[in-house]
């Protein structure tokens, strides 16, 4: 009863803070109602037994993407009036990109509902909570049985890593880095120079 | 009440029951905020005047917008953290199980480890990681 109770509650704030993400005027609003979703989505998560995942929601999502999205609504050179202007002009494109993902979810529902249960849902069944928690469940089957797109995974972190640096890594050339190695090296003869400049003619460097 | 039309089935009550104290200690955080901002609110002395808000003295009225585009460096500061973010999750539930996986879930984690090292020394010696 209480569980059914905080559920459609969560629910019912997740829902709410996502219709106002779309219709927040400023952007870092809608970024703070979008933590809020997350949160939220991430108590569901503990509804559902799935603690792993709602730990995750917490340390990715807010800890680093919702940073991120930050990040990159201050760096946007945001107009408040430019951007109410596009509106009508996307209206249509959004409501064609919704209905697609809605007819999407309504397939994968009428599919669970038709088969029941997906056999590869099948070969690998969720144990019990009180044999192995959700963490374990995931922790026994993604490193051994899921080994593919476990180092998939790993592959997809390295690229991004490798592509966001060499799309942003700019070095200044005129910024003058301190080189340690090349100081404690240095030695009188390198550092210190004996001339006979003639009277007139000076020394070139 | 009817059940809810979820195939995953709810969490039984033990479970969600170790989560009282994440609910408290979120609770005594949401009040002790509350409560400091209130006690402001109310024992503070306040007399408003437009004259506190505007620029004393010499100063000057702000130029600019304080929202200004800023140095793309801390967007790669950020996409860094998150990927050792990532890292860092899927170490968890392999560190839970490590005794039940055996040598291959093992090994798999080292080259999942190894590919990441390798980007690390990538940006390491790229010279991401320094400020100017």
């Amino acid at each position: 009863m209480l569980q059914i109770a905080a559920f459609y509650i969560l629910a019912a704030v997740a829902l709410i803070s996502a219709i106002m993400v779309v219709s927040a005027k400023n952007p870092v609003h809608s970024v703070m109602f979008l933590i809020t979703i997350f949160v939220t989505t991430s108590g569901l998560f503990v509804l559902a037994g799935a603690e792993y995942l709602a730990m995750l929601l917490i340390v990715v999502y807010v800890g680093a993407v919702a940073v991120l999205f930050l990040f990159v609504v201050m760096m946007l050179d945001i107009d408040f009036v430019e951007l109410k202007q596009g509106f009508m002009r996307y209206a249509p494109f959004g409501a064609l990109v919704a209905l697609v993902l809605f007819a999407m979810f309504v397939l994968v529902a009428s599919a669970v509902v038709e088969a029941k249960v997906d056999p590869h849902v099948l070969a690998s069944p969720t144990p019990a909570l009180d044999v192995a928690n959700n963490t374990q469940a995931i922790g026994r089957i993604l490193y051994t049985d899921y080994i593919l797109f476990f180092q998939l995974a790993g592959m997809v972190l390295f690229v991004a890593m490798i592509g966001a640096i060499v799309l942003t890594l700019r070095h200044k050339p005129y910024v003058k880095r301190q080189n340690v190695g090349k100081q404690v090296a240095r030695t009188r003869k390198t550092g210190v120079e004996n001339t006979k400049p003639k009277i007139g003619e000076g020394v070139s460097l | 009440m009817a059940e809810l039309p979820v195939t995953l089935g709810m969490a039984n009550n033990a479970l969600l029951l170790e989560y009282l104290p994440v609910l408290v200690f979120g609770g005594i955080g949401l009040l002790i905020g509350v409560v400091f901002m209130l006690a402001n609110w109310v024992f503070a002395p306040s007399s408003p005047d437009p004259e506190k808000m505007s620029a004393y003295e010499c100063g000057f009225n702000a130029f600019d917008d304080a929202r200004m585009k800023f140095d793309v460096r801390f967007y790669l500061v950020s996409i860094l953290f998150i990927i050792f973010d990532l890292e860092v999750a899927f170490l968890f539930p392999w560190s839970i199980v490590l005794k039940d996986l055996g040598a291959f879930g093992y090994i798999s984690m080292m080259v999942f480890l190894g590919v990441l090292t390798i980007g690390f020394i990538y940006e390491w010696k790229k010279g991401a990681l320094e400020w100017e």
